[in-house]
């Protein structure tokens, strides 16, 4: 039987019209648009802001110069850097933490859990601008309270900005983004029968192994969803900028800050159209993996 | 018994361990929390004595810092007009008529949706905001966020549509109301909540950002709060701490306040590995 249809094909079309426009113009054409704009010497300023020349593939070479790649503030160093954050801060950091506080969680007293998940939760939601100035004042030298707790716990103080910019951005970004997987975790460990464990506890299992052989395997679904999702966010998170700008003398310059100084500070935007390139490339490979699992799960082949 | 006793150790090893972690996520919000209520607030740490809602003041005096706030709610209320409508048309359009791929429709739309991202939509979104001569308009802020937050936004409530029976709408046809009557009188109410939480995850979404209004905007008075907050502590040499703090404060409370509200009315959910 052929099925009833609400709406008509036109009036579908209709109703999707206005959505259509705005992604076609900003998500649609910047995809198309930053491919073309890559091959090109286009500039801020001059007379190759309006009329650019096409150089071909000049700004991927100038990218990834061998002479040049490993140098402190060019891009092959800059990607370096990602993968580094990405790897500590979102797989280590978010995901590890994550999982060991949804697993915590678990057993812990129920005001004790309901403190904990505020707090988390307060670090991922509240606006980047004030989080990174919370963690200025965290991180300060002559009356951080970072120093506070170092002094009286009889350690020196440090200037963790100036001495440590790599890890204070890792940190932070772990800080900041721990919620989402310890949320995700929790949610997948509270859907496991109870009866499981309770069997496991009368075998005399130790919470170890309950996690080993019981937690993980009935969420690697979930583990696999959460490492997708926190290293394409982390891949592309520009908040460590409000933070150190990407200094000192570029040791924290992550590829979206590295992108923004080629394009808008330096006013080469055919350099920066290329990393936008490389970026949305690595991206696309991630987000393809996701859809992959989503589908495969939606199918019901995985768990 | 031996047993019992070991559950009752782990126990307390595991609420130890928690609250070790759970006091490495409030250190850094501790300051925020007390130096906006602290007329001599600096950088560091105290409990302000007296608490004094001095710095709350010195906010409101500030032009600058006000209209900072009112351009947030400005773009903020845009896109998400723009937003909310949009995906509602677009979602029930892709839930309840024949268009053929529609599936594969909302899944491309998502995918270029994470592809293009922030840092890598920076340059081409800049230029074709340049391009059609909208640089340092609000206008131009607006459009982009709700480009940029549409296709998730469609993809949640196209969810949430498929889960309503169609029979709703059916028996008001039967009963002679025509597909667009239908969709407002009868579809739209019960679209409702999804509606809600798409707007409210696009309000904060918005509210908070940084970086398209950072690159789009120009002009000191058309900034929102997220690049005034930043400006004042970045540019002023010694930055204005009490200001500041209590700034941040007020510009945190609509996203605490709608936080709360979700959490109260449905829950806080995942839709889709979005944060909202």
């Amino acid at each position: 039987m052929k099925s009833f249809s609400l709406l008509s094909r036109g009036t579908g079309v209709a109703f999707l019209a206005p959505a259509g426009l705005l992604i076609g113009a900003f998500v649609i054409a910047p995809f198309f648009w930053v491919i073309f704009v890559s091959f090109t010497n286009r500039s801020l300023l001059g007379r190759t802001a309006v009329d650019p020349d096409f150089v071909g593939l000049a700004n991927y070479f100038s990218l990834f110069d061998a002479a040049t790649f490993f140098t402190r503030g060019e891009f092959g160093s800059s990607l370096i850097l990602t993968i580094e954050f990405v790897l500590l801060s979102a797989v280590v950091g978010q995901a590890a933490l994550g999982m060991l506080l949804a697993w915590l969680l678990q057993s812990v007293p129920k005001s004790l859990k309901h403190l904990t998940e505020t707090v988390a939760i307060g670090a991922w939601i509240l606006p980047e601008v004030v989080i990174a100035f919370a963690w200025f004042a965290f991180l300060d030298y002559e009356n951080g309270t970072l120093n506070m707790i170092m002094e009286a716990l009889g350690f020196p103080p440090g200037d963790w900005l100036l001495s440590f910019p790599f890890w204070a951005i890792v940190v932070f970004n772990t800080w900041r983004g721990t919620a989402f997987s310890m949320m995700l975790f929790n949610s997948a460990f509270s859907s496991i029968p109870p009866s499981y464990f309770q069997a496991a506890d009368v075998a005399g299992a130790s919470s170890w192994q309950k996690f080993r052989d019981i937690g993980l395997p009935l969420i690697r679904g979930h583990v696999v969803t959460d490492l997708i999702l926190i290293t394409m966010w982390s891949f592309n998170v520009f908040t460590p900028f409000l933070l150190t700008s990407g200094g000192p003398s570029y040791r924290t310059e992550i590829l979206p800050i590295y992108t923004y100084r080629i394009a808008f500070r330096d006013f080469d935007f055919g350099k920066g159209a290329a990393v936008g390139v490389v970026v949305m490339l690595i991206n696309l490979v991630f987000a393809l993996f996701y859809l992959w699992v989503m589908r495969r799960r939606a199918k019901g082949v995985a768990a | 018994m031996t047993r019992y006793l070991g559950l009752y150790f782990t126990r307390i090893g595991f609420s130890a361990a928690t609250a070790l972690i759970g006091v490495f996520f409030a250190l850094p919000l501790v300051w925020f929390i007390f130096a906006p209520f602290n007329p001599r607030a600096e950088l560091g740490l105290s409990i302000p004595d007296p608490f004094s809602l001095a710095n709350f003041e010195t906010v409101f005096e500030n032009g600058f810092a006000m209209r900072g706030l009112w351009n947030s709610l400005v773009q903020s209320a845009g896109g998400v007009i723009l937003v909310g409508a949009g995906a509602t048309l677009a979602s029930y359009a892709l839930s309840r008529s024949p268009i053929p791929g529609k599936s594969v429709i909302t899944y491309i739309l998502l995918l270029f949706s994470s592809v293009v991202s922030g840092s890598a939509a920076m340059v081409p979104i800049f230029l074709i905001i340049n391009g059609i001569g909208l640089i340092d308009t609000q206008i131009a802020v607006i459009l982009v966020f709700a480009g940029g937050l549409l296709p998730t936004a469609m993809f949640i409530l196209r969810d949430f549509i498929d889960s309503i029976p169609k029979s709703y709408e059916e028996s008001a046809m039967v009963a002679g109301a025509s597909p667009v009557q239908a969709f407002f009188d009868v579809a739209l109410p019960v679209i409702r909540p999804g509606i809600v939480v798409v707007v409210v995850w696009a309000f904060v979404s918005i509210w908070g950002s940084f970086l398209i209004p950072f690159i789009l905007l120009r002009s000191s008075e058309k900034m929102p709060a997220s690049v005034a907050i930043y400006s004042f502590y970045s540019e002023a040499g010694t930055p204005i701490v009490t200001l500041l703090a209590a700034y941040s404060l007020l510009y945190s409370l609509p996203v605490i306040i709608l936080y709360l509200f979700v959490s109260w009315k449905f829950g806080f959910r995942f839709f889709g590995g979005i944060k909202a």
